[in-house]
């Protein structure tokens, strides 16, 4: 193909947008509806990877020590601790330390007064790796002499497992289905465009056009409309994300949710966006064109 | 140059369109070729376009061999093709200039040298008063010419014309009969399918008649009818 026909292949291309109006209007419309709950998927799965990373980075194993073992002893089994496969680091508190934590959590309430430090025992705060074995290893930490018990939340931990996974599922469903869609819809409007314009494909083809030439400008037609449908659902996305986190901000009960901006997100998000409406503009047209290339 | 050699073409439904067929049409030969519907006249263009392939035998056209040529080199056999259909097909929206210009524009040629043939080749066929004139607002016989100036724009070696007369009356038959053997004066091979037997006596060429499928006869029709005495 020549350089100079360039021009004239991409002029038709967009001038085809503007031919099938309504069509047009309805691809892009049904591209951002589409990419928008792609859109909000990917970013809600994103939020809640982070909020899950949160919560492996603060939950923890508390392990309890024997009080018939000496302070001395009960230091040392931090070696053993620290040596098993999913434990990222320990910390040891002592009985003194504990109940200065457990005055200073109650606020030097008055009815805790009488709870002295041998009532307590030394403690060690135990992080993980990977919070989804917790149940593995609070096993291997009871079996360690000296442990007389442990405190491990890991059905929260495996709660919050399981809403990620299944999240993760479900986006990943939900974004083949509507990119399946959106496809379609584009393939379809250039399937009418290619119609509309099949005797001058034929003839085309009659004076000895090659197929490359006959089909660019369905793919700058379809492009166009993938990439038109792709910026107004980022714009979209953007403003409804950003008034969502504003919102959620304002009420309380939800501050246990914390959002990212959507700056933060800026380019992977533009990258998600571009490839999606490319995706389905150039695979939508080019899937519609074969059929009407055998003239 | 146009070879056929022994060419059978068979249907996938079974029916042979052509069953041995061999002629030879030389560089800047006049030819009609001629026959009952049915005869195989059409399958003989659609193989020498590219647009079917021979079941045995073979085709050359212009340096092509059919039977085994590449999808991707058919465009470039086709702009050494140019043909004419009886339906004109030509792009109503388009004026008489942009329906030349687009049969140039989309075998990639430069704006300039679309300006300078254009004008050219609608001179040649003798609409050059009527460039900005939509299809539809012309008689039959100058619709005709405009598809005729459309196949000739690309400067093909051959000329193939597809019942060209065919929803013409006589006068303007005879009119574009006279411009295609002028077409041919100039050197390009034009080969005519056509019912009209009045056209074919009048201009006393070379005609090919097929029947079922193989060439009956061929020759001028006085040499025609001497062999058939």
């Amino acid at each position: 193909m020549k350089l100079n026909n360039l021009g004239y292949l991409l002029k038709e291309g967009l001038r085809g947008i503007f031919l099938h109006g309504f069509m047009s209007f309805a691809a892009v419309c049904v591209t951002v509806a589409c990419l928008v709950i792609v859109g909000s998927f990917s970013i809600l799965a994103y939020n809640l990877d982070l909020m899950v990373q949160e919560l492996n980075q603060t939950s923890e194993i508390l392990v309890y020590i024997d009080s018939d073992l000496s302070d001395a002893e009960a230091k040392s089994i931090g070696t053993k601790i620290n040596l098993l496969d999913n434990v990222l680091q320990s910390t040891f508190v002592s009985r003194e330390e504990a109940l200065q934590n457990f005055i200073d959590d109650h606020d030097g309430d008055s009815a805790f007064s009488g709870v002295r430090a041998e009532d307590l025992r030394h403690r060690y705060v135990v992080v993980l790796e990977d919070n989804t074995k917790m149940k593995q290893t609070d096993e291997q930490l009871k079996q360690l002499p000296g442990v007389a018990s442990t405190n491990a939340a890991y059905e929260l931990a495996e709660g919050f497992s399981t809403i990620q996974n299944v999240l993760h599922m479900v986006s990943l469903a939900l974004i083949a289905v509507l990119l399946v869609v959106s496809l379609l819809i584009i393939s379809n409007t250039v399937k009418l465009a290619m119609y509309d314009r099949k005797d001058e494909i034929a003839i085309m083809k009659m004076v000895g056009a090659t197929n490359g030439f006959i089909r660019l400008p369905f793919v700058v037609e379809g492009f166009s409309l993938g990439m038109m449908g792709a910026i107004l659902a980022f714009g979209l996305e953007w403003v409804a994300y950003d008034t969502m986190v504003q919102r959620i901000a304002l009420v309380d009960s939800l501050q246990l949710f914390s959002f990212v901006s959507f700056q933060e997100v800026l380019i992977p998000m533009v990258a998600v966006f571009g490839a999606a409406g490319m995706f389905v503009g150039i695979v939508g047209s080019w899937t519609s064109i074969r059929k009407f290339m055998n003239v | 140059m146009i070879q056929f050699i022994d060419v059978v073409k068979s249907y996938e439904q079974g029916n042979n369109a052509l069953n041995g067929v061999t002629m030879q049409i030389e560089d800047g030969e006049f030819c009609f070729l001629v026959g009952p519907s049915g005869s195989g006249k059409s399958t003989i263009i659609k193989l020498i376009t590219g647009e079917l392939k021979p079941t045995s035998g073979a085709v050359h056209v212009n340096g092509y061999s059919l039977e085994r040529i590449r999808k991707r080199e058919i465009p470039y056999l086709r702009r050494t093709v140019g043909v004419v259909f009886q339906d004109f097909r030509l792009i109503d929206k388009m004026t008489v200039y942009e329906n030349v210009a687009f049969a140039m524009r989309v075998v990639g040629a430069r704006e300039k040298e679309i300006k300078e043939r254009v004008p050219y080749v609608l001179e040649l066929v003798g609409l050059e008063g009527k460039m900005s004139r939509h299809p539809h607002e012309m008689s039959g016989g100058e619709q005709q010419r405009l598809a005729i100036a459309r196949a000739l724009v690309n400067n093909p070696s051959t000329i193939i014309a597809d019942e060209p007369t065919g929803n013409l009356d006589p006068e303007r038959s005879f009119e574009i009969m006279a411009l295609l053997q002028e077409i041919n004066n100039l050197g390009t091979t034009v080969l005519v399918v056509t019912h009209a037997q009045n056209l074919v006596e009048l201009f006393n060429k070379r005609v090919i008649a097929i029947d079922e499928g193989l060439v009956v006869s061929d020759g001028t029709e006085e040499e025609n009818e001497d062999e058939a005495e």
